[in-house]
C-alpha cells in the first residue's frame, strides 16, 4: 500500500491535457510525504478499527445464514426489520432511553450543584471534591461489585439502614420495576463527579467583574446563577450532555455483571442486546444491524449537537 | 454555622451573608458522604470476621475483631496477581504503542503542512464519537482473523491510535516556539531527531496528561477483553473481578467480595490520592475519553 495513493488516485482518472495540475499535485504529495509518513502508523490503526470496522458493520448487516452452518448470503435489509421488529430490541431502546434521561438529567444537575458549591479552592472543598470524585476512577465492575451488596435484599446495605422506615421493601434488583432505576443510580453515583469537573472549569471562565458588578446590583443567588452563571456555563453543557449521552449508551458493564439484562429483559440495554446476538446467539447479521442503528442514532445526536454548538457561537 | 461562615470569609462581602451558597454547600458536604459509603462498606466489611454473620454484614460500624481472613480468601480463590500483571501488561502496552503514535501524528498537525489536512484531521476528530466499544462486533471478527483472538494483544490493538491524545500533543506541541527548531535545523538534525529531542522532552506535562487519562480507562475496561479473552490465565483485573464476584456471590462471602472490591480499586485510589491535583487537570482536558 503507498503512501500517496489515497491523494493521487483522482489525479491518475484525469486526461493528458491537465498534465501541469497532475505536475502540481505530485509535488505537493512530494512536499506533504514526511507528513504522511508520521501520520501512517495512526492512519493504519484508524482504518482498521474505525473506519473499517464501520465499513464491515455495514457489510455484515447484509448478511445472515439460514442455518447456524450454512454460508452466509445475501439478504438485503432483513437484518435490519429483523431487529426492528424484535421485541427484545424495541425493548432495549425504550430502556435505554429511559436510562439515557433518568442518568444525564440527576448527575448533571448535582454536577452542577458540587461545582457551584465547590467552586472557591480551599483544604475543605479539595477534600469534597476529591470525595466526589473518586467512585469516576473506580471500574464499573468494581462499582457493581459494592452495589450488588447494597441492593441486596434484606440484609443488604441499603435494607440494613432503610428497612426500619419503610414497611415493605422491594426486591432492588429482582423486581422488573425497580431494578432499571436501581441500575441508574448506581451509574449517577458514578459519573457526577467527572461532570462536576467540567462545571468547575466552566465556572472559572464566569468573569469576574460581571459577577462584581451583580453584587453592587444587590443580584441574590438565584438571580446570578439565573442570569450570569448559566448563560455563561451553556457550552459546558452542551459537552457534558453530549459525554453523558454517549455514556448512557457505551458504559453499561454493570449490567453485564449484576442483571444479565434481567429480570424479564427490564434491565436490557442496546449495546447489551448487541453482546446477546453476537457472543450468545452467533448472530452476527443482526449484531450489526443493531450497531449500525445505535451509530447511526448517536451521529444524528452528536451532528445535532455540534450544529447547535456552531449556530450559538455564530450568534454571539 | 461558624465554621462554614469561615469558609466564606473570603467571598465577596455583599454575598456573605446569603443562607441559599451556604445550604447548598451544606447539602454538598451530606451527598459527600453518602457517595464515600460504598467505599466505607468495602473497608469495614473487610475487615469484618466471619462470626459476625450475615446480618450484621452491612453495619458500617468497624467490628472490634478486625481481621484479613478475608483478604486471605479473597488472595487465595482469585488469581489477583496474575489479573494485576495482564491489566498492567495491557496498559503499557497501549500507552506505549500511542506515545510512538500521537507523538508522529501530533507533530504532524502541529508543525507540517500537506496536502488534504483538513480532510485527514477531521477523520481524526471522528474517531472521538465513534467509540470503539461500540464497534465491538466488527472488531471482534477482525481480531480473530488476524489470528489474536484470546491474547493480550488483540486486546491492546484497537486503541493503539487515539484522536485525543493526537489532539493533546498537536496542542502542546504548537505552544513550543519555532525559534528552538530552527536552531536544530541549522545543526543539520532530521526531522525525528527534531521530534525527540526538542519537541518530546518540552511536551513532558501533556504526556503525563494523557498517560493517567489512558491508563485509567484501560485500566477500567470490561466489555471488550471480556470478548477478546478466552483463558483464565489472561482475564485482566476487571474480568477477573466479575468472575470472582460471581463465584463468591453463591456462596454468600460478601466479606471475600469486599476484599477482592478492595485489592482491584486500592492500586488506582492510592495513586489518586497521591497525585490528586494532577488526575484532576488531565481529566478536565480529557472529555471525551
Amino acid at each position: 500500500m503507498s503512501l500517496a495513493e489515497p491523494a493521487a488516485l483522482p489525479v491518475a482518472t484525469s486526461a493528458a491535457p491537465r498534465w501541469h495540475v497532475l505536475k502540481r499535485f505530485t509535488g505537493s504529495v512530494k512536499a506533504s510525504l514526511p507528513a504522511y509518513l508520521l501520520l501512517l502508523p495512526s492512519l493504519v490503526f484508524l482504518a482498521l478499527f474505525t473506519y473499517g470496522a464501520m465499513g464491515r458493520v455495514f457489510i455484515d448487516a447484509l448478511y445472515q445464514r439460514a442455518t447456524p452452518k450454512a454460508p452466509v448470503s445475501f439478504v438485503g435489509l432483513d437484518n435490519i426489520s429483523a431487529v426492528l421488529a424484535d421485541p427484545a430490541f424495541t425493548g432495549a431502546v425504550v430502556n435505554n432511553l429511559i436510562y439515557a434521561i433518568g442518568t444525564t438529567v440527576p448527575s448533571i444537575a448535582l454536577a452542577l450543584l458540587f461545582a457551584l458549591a465547590l467552586a472557591r479552592t480551599h483544604a475543605v472543598s479539595s477534600a469534597l471534591r476529591a470525595a466526589l470524585f473518586l467512585p469516576v476512577l473506580i471500574p464499573m465492575v468494581a462499582a457493581s461489585a459494592l452495589f450488588m451488596f447494597i441492593f441486596l435484599p434484606n440484609v443488604g446495605l441499603l435494607d440494613y439502614y432503610i428497612g426500619r422506615l419503610l414497611p415493605v421493601l422491594p426486591n432492588w434488583l429482582g423486581d422488573p420495576d425497580v431494578a432499571l432505576y436501581a441500575i441508574m443510580v448506581i451509574t449517577i453515583w458514578k459519573n457526577a463527579g467527572y461532570y462536576m469537573l467540567f462545571f468547575l472549569a466552566g465556572l472559572q471562565a464566569v468573569p469576574e467583574d460581571v459577577m462584581e458588578a451583580a453584587h453592587l446590583d444587590g443580584a441574590g443567588p438565584y438571580q446570578r446563577l439565573r442570569h450570569i452563571i448559566l448563560p455563561e456555563l451553556k457550552p459546558t453543557f452542551l459537552f457534558v450532555i453530549v459525554i453523558a449521552t454517549l455514556n448512557a449508551v457505551t458504559q453499561v458493564d454493570h449490567v453485564f455483571v449484576m442483571t444479565q439484562g434481567g429480570p424479564s429483559n427490564s434491565t436490557n440495554l442496546v449495546l447489551f442486546y448487541i453482546y446477546q446476538q453476537a457472543v450468545e446467539h452467533y448472530d452476527i447479521g443482526k449484531a450489526s444491524a443493531a450497531t449500525l442503528l445505535t451509530l447511526a442514532a448517536l451521529m444524528g445526536l452528536t451532528a445535532l449537537s455540534f450544529r447547535t454548538m456552531a449556530n450559538r457561537e455564530g450568534g454571539s | 454555622m461558624k465554621l462554614i461562615d469561615r469558609l466564606y470569609r473570603e467571598a465577596p462581602l455583599a454575598t456573605r451573608n446569603e443562607i441559599t451558597p451556604k445550604l447548598g454547600f451544606l447539602l454538598t458536604v451530606l451527598l459527600a458522604m453518602v457517595w464515600l459509603i460504598p467505599f466505607l462498606w468495602m473497608i469495614v466489611a473487610t475487615l469484618r470476621p466471619a462470626s459476625d454473620g450475615i446480618n450484621l454484614m452491612a453495619d458500617l460500624m468497624p467490628s472490634l475483631k478486625p481481621t484479613l481472613d478475608n483478604v486471605r480468601d479473597a488472595w487465595e480463590i482469585g488469581d489477583f496477581p496474575r489479573y494485576t500483571l495482564n491489566t498492567t501488561i495491557i496498559c503499557a502496552g497501549i500507552l506505549l504503542v500511542q506515545f510512538v503514535t500521537i507523538t508522529l501524528a501530533g507533530f504532524a498537525f502541529a508543525r507540517l503542512k500537506f496536502a488534504g489536512k483538513t480532510p485527514i484531521f477531521y477523520l481524526f476528530l471522528m474517531q472521538l464519537m465513534l467509540v470503539p466499544v461500540l464497534l465491538i462486533v466488527p472488531n471482534l471478527s477482525l481480531v480473530a482473523q488476524l489470528g489474536l483472538y484470546d491474547t493480550l494483544t488483540g486486546v491492546m490493538m484497537p486503541f493503539f491510535a487515539s484522536a485525543f491524545g493526537t489532539f493533546l500533543m498537536r496542542q502542546a506541541f504548537e505552544a513550543i516556539p519555532t525559534e528552538l527548531e530552527d536552531a536544530a535545523l541549522i545543526d543539520g538534525a532530521s526531522l525525528l531527531q527534531r521530534i525527540r529531542h526538542i519537541y518530546v522532552p518540552l511536551s513532558m506535562p501533556s504526556f503525563s496528561a494523557f498517560a493517567i487519562i489512558s491508563v485509567t480507562s484501560h485500566w477500567n475496561d470490561f466489555l471488550w477483553p471480556l470478548m477478546v479473552i478466552n483463558s483464565p490465565d489472561k482475564r485482566p483485573l476487571t474480568v477477573g473481578l466479575s468472575v470472582f464476584t460471581k463465584t463468591a456471590e453463591g456462596t454468600q462471602a460478601w466479606g471475600t467480595i469486599a476484599a477482592g472490591t478492595l485489592m482491584v480499586i486500592g492500586p488506582l485510589l492510592v495513586t489518586f490520592l497521591i497525585f490528586q491535583k494532577r488526575f484532576i487537570s488531565s481529566f478536565v482536558t480529557s472529555g471525551i475519553k
